[in-house]
């Protein structure tokens, strides 16, 4: 009964459509913000940032545009590499074309390159869906891969389209220690979140679960399938592409394409099938899950194996690692299908009844 | 002309080579509907497997004729890849039954770093060299037609003669045997596959295996080719396009894709590349995929799929 709702009365429709109806997810909400946003800067060190949690942050907003399309959406992507990587170099090439340009409109038009350009790979998943849009993307992962290593324009005629931005500021600010790298990313990450949250509980996120369970009863029924799923593929890929530019701008500083290859297109999609499909929550869990679990092999697996009188290389950690993830993949598609957010709801309804079980 | 053609019969090669592992694809999908990912990560296990046990067994027994060490390997090879098979579907199939579509290929996704990773942890992750005799110099063809003749690479003709005839073999064992006839059965409708006595999930099994050897075969190619090591993985995703462009469903789609994609890939690097800077290899079969998904999706040799409500 720690988690009761009842008792807490509705009396305005304003009231009722929030989104954290209930007192205590208010409470905890404000007290997570509170800890990310007071609490661990006062207590992480240089290296926690570089690790962990400047990369949690980005991911977790990747993630956050990845569940839009795949988990609200049903259109399976394998491109979202593809989309972090056009947002990066989009916003680069305005960053270094335009004179004293600010860092939030350029982040803003690197979203909205990756927007376009997911937009234009977004057109196939009119005509064919499921396995073949899979394929779909991949060719704009592919596409990507290339553009960005052969077009020496894009990468303002950088040798092996390695690029770098230095001299970081918002609003006169310098973004340069990690402490106000990650406050930054971590205000665009919660500013992002609520948008998203908001978008998926009003009329269009509906009309995205209603593609996503059966689309043609969806077309029966009024929601025209194109609006939908391109701008299914518009906001997510517009979110992704934020996060690559963010990834390259403040996290990374200097990178070159293979920073956006294939392999990070699958990570995404496993941090939201972990995570859990079509919940922004998941898109945190997942994240997180993702971006900890390799940091926590790499330094306890070899103890942990030794304990066993086993020696275990670096090369044997990151199969290992390959193991892992493939197993746990497996694993959740099987076990709960609906990721970690799932078990964290089913927590939530455990402690509605607690401490009676029925 | 003699260069066109050239490049022409070397797409030809590598397109066989690309039917060669769209075939896993399309084996396991007509089967069971899963779009198999895990199929460039089977090639990668079983070219390891074969590597190293060609490798050890001259070493164990002491038989140091090439021959027989590569067909105790190759034996071997096969065998662990039933095991994998099986164990796919008693571990991950069965569990998934009835799972839509894209569920399954997330599923495969995860088989397929699972099996990356078990391979290279059994069998080491540097680069190995499969050894199976092929011959490496380039032969001349028709040289009282074309000044200098026209350069064929002779590994490329055997490899593409081992290919045909596993294509051959496999059209005749789905024709004509009882249990392809099932596989075609079950292929075709689950249900009333099942209905009449077919057992879906040992159906899985064969076609896994099946699919297994055939990953055996093209990462034998491949590994002697380029040697064994992890970019195999990515002859896998290579060869997606060749499906698409084919048909999921459709065997001859798969070598017909195969062989457009290879020589469509070959043509335009040479004669297209040098005007947009050269690579364009790699997203070329991928972009020709896409705009041909748009005028027909269902491929080239596809079931045309009709959504009712």
């Amino acid at each position: 009964m720690l988690y009761r709702e009842n008792g807490q009365f509705k009396t305005t429709y304003r009231a009722d459509q929030q989104i954290f109806p209930i007192t205590q997810d208010r409470v905890a909400i404000g007290l997570m913000l509170a800890f990310a946003f007071i609490a661990v800067p006062l207590m992480a060190s240089d290296y926690l940032y570089a690790s962990i949690l400047i990369p949690l942050v980005i991911m977790s907003l990747a993630a956050i545009g990845v569940n839009i399309l795949v988990g609200y959406c049903g259109q399976i992507s394998l491109g979202s590499g593809a989309f972090m990587a056009v947002g990066a170099y989009g916003a680069y090439n305005f960053f270094v074309r335009i004179p004293g340009m600010p860092l939030i409109p350029t982040l803003i038009l690197g979203g909205l390159c990756a927007m376009s350009f997911g937009i234009l790979f977004g057109l196939p998943s009119l005509r064919v869906k499921g396995l073949y849009l899979a394929v779909a993307t991949l060719a704009a992962q592919f596409f990507s891969d290339w553009m960005f290593l052969r077009i020496k324009w894009l990468t303002n005629d950088s040798a092996s389209g390695s690029v770098s931005v230095t001299q970081l500021q918002v609003f006169g600010l310098p973004i340069q220690s990690p402490v106000s790298k990650y406050l930054f990313c971590l205000a665009v990450l919660v500013i992002v979140a609520l948008l998203a949250k908001n978008l998926v509980r009003g009329a269009i996120g509906r009309e995205w679960m209603a593609i996503r369970d059966m689309d043609v009863a969806a077309a029966v029924i009024g929601i025209r399938p194109m609006y939908a799923k391109l701008s299914a593929f518009a906001v997510s890929s517009f979110i992704i592409g934020m996060a690559g530019a963010l990834w390259a701008f403040v996290h990374l500083g200097s990178w070159e394409p293979a920073a956006f290859s294939v392999e990070i297109s699958f990570r995404l999609l496993f941090m939201v099938i972990i995570g859990g499909l079509g919940s922004i929550m998941g898109g945190f869990f997942g994240a997180a899950f993702i971006v900890v679990l390799p940091i926590a092999l790499n330094r306890f697996l070899p103890a942990f194996m030794s304990l066993f009188g086993i020696e275990i290389s670096t090369a044997g950690v990151s199969h290992a690692e390959l193991m892992i993830f493939g197993g746990l993949i497996v694993w959740f598609l099987i076990v709960e299908p609906h990721g970690l957010a799932r078990l964290w709801s089913m927590a939530k309804q455990k402690l509605r009844l607690w401490p009676f079980p029925h | 002309m003699a260069f066109f053609l050239e490049t022409l019969i070397g797409g030809l090669m590598a397109g066989m080579l690309y039917s060669l592992v769209a075939l896993g694809f399309v084996l396991i999908y007509k089967a069971s509907g899963v779009f198999n990912f895990a199929q460039g990560a089977m090639v990668l296990f079983a070219a390891l497997a074969m590597a190293r046990f060609s490798e050890w067994i001259p070493k164990w027994t002491g038989i140091d004729n090439l021959f027989i060490a590569n067909l105790i390997a190759f034996a071997i090879a096969a065998v662990l890849m039933f095991v994998v098979a099986w164990l796919i579907e008693r571990l991950v199939l069965r569990h998934l039954v009835n799972q839509e579509g894209a569920t399954l290929l997330m599923a495969t996704l995860g088989i397929a770093y699972f099996l990356e990773g078990l391979g290279q942890t059994l069998f080491g992750s540097d680069i190995y060299k499969i050894d199976i005799g092929m011959p490496k110099d380039p032969i001349f063809m028709l040289d009282t037609v074309f000044p200098g003749g026209i350069l064929v690479n002779k590994e490329d003709v055997i490899a593409a003669a081992i290919a045909a005839s596993l294509v051959i073999l496999l059209s005749i064992f789905f024709q004509k045997t009882t249990t392809g006839r099932a596989l075609r059965a079950v292929a075709d409708d689950h249900q009333a596959a099942q209905s009449i006595g077919i057992p879906l999930n040992r159906i899985w099994v064969i076609v896994w295996c099946v699919a297994g050897v055939v990953a055996l075969v093209s990462g034998m190619i491949w590994g002697s080719k380029l040697g064994v090591q992890f970019s195999l993985t990515t002859i896998a995703l290579r060869a997606l396009p060749v499906v698409i462009l084919g048909g999921l469903t459709s065997v001859p789609g798969a070598i017909l894709g195969g062989l457009i994609i290879g020589v469509g890939e070959k043509l335009s690097e040479v004669y297209l590349g040098p005007y947009v800077g050269g690579g364009i290899e790699i997203w070329f079969a991928y972009v020709l995929a896409l705009v041909f998904l748009l005028f027909r999706p269902q491929g080239l040799f596809g079931e045309k799929i009709i959504d009712r409500v």
